[in-house]
């Protein structure tokens, strides 16, 4: 059985980063991930990395306008941590080959983002994390002999000691379908978000939440669940991301009516206001009759030059080609606001701890919390190079202080107890695709853009009688070389766990904040609800519900317009 | 709505079967994609239907197969134009198969390491930094970094693998992915071993001149990252940038191939092995020639020369095949095509209207 100082599960940005770093710090390091690393869901994020490199910018402005963008629920003090670090991680990915886009002096070059009060945005034209996340690769290549790569290997159970903390994983070979015990000292997930939960959603098919679970299962505290970020520029009909960057490099929104309608949202940042509030504003402007006919509105990416469009946005422009059937160089692209991001996640500190010892979080994944009530676009590459990088340091650090611990053989026969169990199901439950679709339509359509008590105890319903169909869930390959079924009927159970978790956390408050829209409580309201709310597994396996503090250093909350 | 037929080429390895096709029938809109049509088949149908996927939006690489004969991505070919395409098209019957030039693990999943990822890996696939690392970013022009984001573009999907005509003779050949991999660090100015990189390809039997310039990569590429130009490039740079003389004899083949068009206007074949070689009466020539014999006797036999047409070369290169000469190397500097520079044109006529 493989046994390791650090074992990072999950090869996207945070994770690949992690293993770099405690490479770096001299430790033995396995990546397991259950696609191929250059696969992951880094690869879709597009516009780019902020970070305040210019002399004229300051990481204070990035501060603020992060803390800003969170609505006053991000950590303050974890965000100074990443505003502050952010600089010198860009220098460290140009000197490691990323090749990010130029000015015309040769220098690094900028794009403006939303929410951001300096075009403090870096990128690759709009391949920006599939560049990054490829130039990792290399590097994880590069590293091969301190690095060891497990390339589609499915975690199907964290470890436990003796004393509740996190001593390895078992995990499944796809390719063969047997199981191995992975024995590590410090145990990273970087397994990133759920977004599968949501149907549709910008979110790859592999999104299923399996890391949030696996943690919550094993007794750690998730934050900020209800915090889902709907991004305001995606593909009505299949939910494909149209970036942010097309905002930032001057296209605008307009209503059926042709009227561009930010102005009255977002007098002063119009359509680079933050996400919660340009996808608010949309989402008004459809409810109350102003979209297309088709429930959406125009983005007008013509106002852009069509050779730095070709240049800066090519992937757009291919999207709208095979995708929506529209050359975004001539015509205006119909959008709508859809499901993106997980702000909430596995709560860990600024070294990636999360209150089990051993076991470490970072990028979409975890809670640091930086990104609070709402992400800043081009942040999330950045929390996950930031994080990732500490928490593989940090976890280095750990393992040189801890003894292997090696785990007694019976895990394994558990484990593999419950893949004979699910392979033995008589087929006479639903199929597990239709569950996944009942959970995904009644997600998008209840914890939304715009949430009521009502709702919420409707989805919350839902949640839990497909809580009881799931481990009936019919399976048809009872094979063991590649077997994906068994593997979506795990997942289905992941995604469960964790939709139950927002739902809960997104009844719970009862105020409007960041991405939290309650139509029956509309106002942001900081004397009762300027705190985190957590929820974790009791003993019984019920979900207990809890708060946590915010960190304020620096900014007091005031109202935030843009 | 329209109907479907999807054909899969199915094979399960702990069946011990041989591999067979089973069909299915599928429901949806004809502008839908081949991967949501097998999506569908999977998770209404048989959910034992093996297929790599993640993003669904030509991303991640992921779901390379081939549709009716040719590597694409199935997420990125709609249905009504798989199924008007290909020889045995009928508009309705969809044809999906794996990969080529890789082994098959399960239906249409193919073993990437064993092919793919190994040739990557072959071609010292990071960033060799330039000496001293600036404290800040290197100032490189925004031109060169243009350029070499077309083959980061690659998003490794194995398409053009899949459908390489080199790599079926040639099993060894580094191949389209891998080439353009290495364009990418030799494009890049950040990277110090540019010399070495190229002289290491060149000299490699298996290298850059065992391309044969079919074109299949380029047109099985989903993301426009045409390897087989940047194989070309690869070697132009070798070629004219370093002069690498390799023992391939990619180099001096390239340089009689031009020596050759500039004097005859057409093709002299009859001329081009020995001056590939130095010309008739060098030493390296006397064997290639000699080699070349059965060929050149085929050829003899069956009418496609005759010994006139062969040793007396009339044809000579008219005017205009000069002015291209004179016009092209009158330039400062090569012109390569670049997809991410694509509007340049377009602009112009656009500003001046």
């Amino acid at each position: 059985m493989p046994s390791h100082d650090v074992l990072i599960i999950g090869a996207g940005l945070a994770g690949q980063r992690a293993a770099l770093a405690a490479a770096d710090a001299g430790a033995s390091v396995a990546i397991i991930s259950k696609v191929h690393p250059v696969r992951s869901h880094s690869v879709a994020a597009a516009g780019g990395i902020n970070a305040a490199l210019n002399p004229e910018d300051s990481w204070e402005s990035h501060a603020f306008d992060t803390v800003k963008g969170s609505d006053y629920l991000g950590d303050q003090d974890a965000i100074e941590v990443m505003c502050r670090e952010a600089p010198d991680e860009i220098l460290w990915l140009e000197h490691a080959g990323v090749t990010f886009h130029r000015n015309g002096s040769g220098h690094l070059g900028t794009r403006a983002f939303g929410g951001a009060s300096q075009a403090r945005t870096y990128y690759v034209a709009d391949i920006t994390g599939q560049a990054i996340l490829h130039v990792l690769y290399e590097q994880l290549m590069k590293h091969h002999e301190q690095v060891d790569r497990y390339e589609e290997w499915f975690t199907t159970t964290l470890l436990q000691d003796a004393d509740g903390g996190c001593s390895g994983c078992v995990a499944r070979d796809i390719r063969t379908g047997r199981l191995e015990i992975f024995n590590a000292k410090s145990v990273i997930l970087a397994s990133g978000g759920a977004g599968q939960a949501f149907r549709p959603t910008t979110n790859a098919l592999i999104c299923t939440g399996d890391g949030i679970a696996q943690a919550y299962r094993v007794g750690a505290p998730l934050m900020d669940m209800e915090m889902i970020q709907y991004h305001p520029t995606t593909l009505a009909e299949n939910g494909f991301l149209i970036t942010e960057g097309a905002r930032g490099e001057g296209a605008h929104l307009y209503n059926a009516q042709g009227e561009r309608f930010m102005e009255r949202y977002a007098p002063n940042k119009l359509e680079l206001a933050s996400r919660d509030v340009v996808s608010r504003a949309e989402q008004t402007e459809i409810n109350e009759g102003r979209g297309f006919p088709d429930g959406t509105i125009a983005l007008d990416i013509t106002k852009v030059p069509r050779k730095r469009t070709l240049e800066a946005l090519r992937e757009i422009v291919n999207i709208g080609k095979d995708f929506a059937g529209v050359d975004i160089t001539r015509e205006p692209i119909h959008i709508k606001p859809g499901m993106h991001y997980i702000m909430g996640g596995v709560k860990t500190d600024v070294d990636g701890q999360t209150p089990i010892p051993g076991l470490y979080a970072a990028g979409e994944v975890a809670c640091v919390s930086v990104h609070g009530g709402n992400r800043l676009g081009a942040n999330s590459l950045l929390d996950t190079l930031i994080f990732g990088r500490r928490s593989g340091e940090h976890a280095a650090a750990r393992a040189r202080g801890v003894a292997m611990p090696k785990a007694p053989a019976a895990v394994l026969r558990d484990a593999q107890g419950e893949i004979d169990a699910i392979l033995a199901r008589d087929g006479a439950g639903r199929r597990v695709s239709e569950i996944k679709t009942e959970l995904g339509e009644t997600m998008n359509q209840y914890v939304a853009v715009f949430r009521d008590a009502e709702g919420l105890s409707h989805a919350l319903e839902v949640v839990r009688r497909l809580k009881e169909e799931a481990p009936k869930a019919a399976i048809d390959d009872k094979g063991s070389v590649f077997n994906q079924d068994v593997l979506a009927a795990i997942e289905l159970g992941y995604m469960l766990d964790v939709a139950e978790t927002i739902v809960l956390a997104a009844q719970e408050r009862k105020e409007s904040r960041g991405a939290q829209f309650r139509t029956d409580f509309p106002e942001r309201d900081d004397a009762e609800w300027l705190h985190h709310i957590t929820v974790s597994r009791g003993d019984d396996g019920a979900p207990r519900l809890a708060t946590a503090p915010v960190t304020i250093t620096k900014w007091q909350p005031q109202e935030r317009t843009y | 709505m329209a109907e479907y037929t999807l054909k899969l080429r199915r094979y399960d390895p702990q069946s011990g079967e041989a591999p067979y096709y089973e069909e299915f029938q599928v429901d949806l809109e004809p502008h839908r994609s081949v991967l949501e049509a097998i999506l569908k088949v999977r998770g209404e149908q048989d959910g034992s239907v093996g297929i790599r996927c993640s993003c669904r939006a030509a991303i991640c690489g992921s779901c390379g197969v081939r549709i009716n004969g040719r590597a694409g991505l199935a997420c990125h070919t709609h249905l009504d134009h798989a199924a008007t395409s290909g020889v045995n098209a009928d508009g309705r019957t969809i044809l999906v198969e794996p990969m080529g030039n890789m082994p098959v693990i399960k239906d249409l999943i193919v073993d990437m390491d064993a092919v793919h990822w190994k040739k990557i890996q072959r071609v010292t696939p990071w960033l060799i930094n330039k000496q001293p690392v600036p404290e800040r970013e290197y100032v490189v022009p925004h031109e060169n970094m243009v350029d070499v984001t077309q083959t980061m573009a690659c998003i490794q999907c194995g398409a053009c693998v899949s459908d390489c005509l080199s790599m079926e003779v040639d099993p060894l050949f580094v191949g389209p992915a891998a080439s353009a991999k290495a364009y990418r660090f030799v494009g890049d100015p950040r990277d110090a071993e540019q010399y070495e990189r190229l002289k290491d390809l060149a000299e490699d039997p298996h290298g850059i001149y065992d391309c044969t310039h079919c074109f299949n990569c380029i047109e099985a590429c989903p993301k426009g990252v045409a390897p087989m130009s940047q194989i070309m490039r690869l070697r132009r740079v070798s070629s004219a940038d370093h002069e690498i003389e390799d023992r391939n004899n990619g180099y001096r083949h390239e340089h009689a191939f031009v020596k050759n068009i500039r004097r005859n206007g057409l093709l002299h074949e009859a001329d081009l092995v020995p001056d590939s070689y130095g010309g008739k009466l060098h030493p390296r020539a006397v064997p290639e020639l000699i080699s070349s014999l059965p060929t050149v006797v085929r050829g003899l036999q069956r009418g496609k020369m005759t010994p006139a047409k062969a040793l007396l070369h009339q044809h000579k290169a008219p005017k205009e095949v000069k002015r291209i000469f004179d016009v092209i190397e009158g330039r400062d500097q090569r012109l390569e095509l670049n997809l991410y520079i694509s509007g340049t044109e377009d602009d112009e006529s656009e500003a001046q209207a």
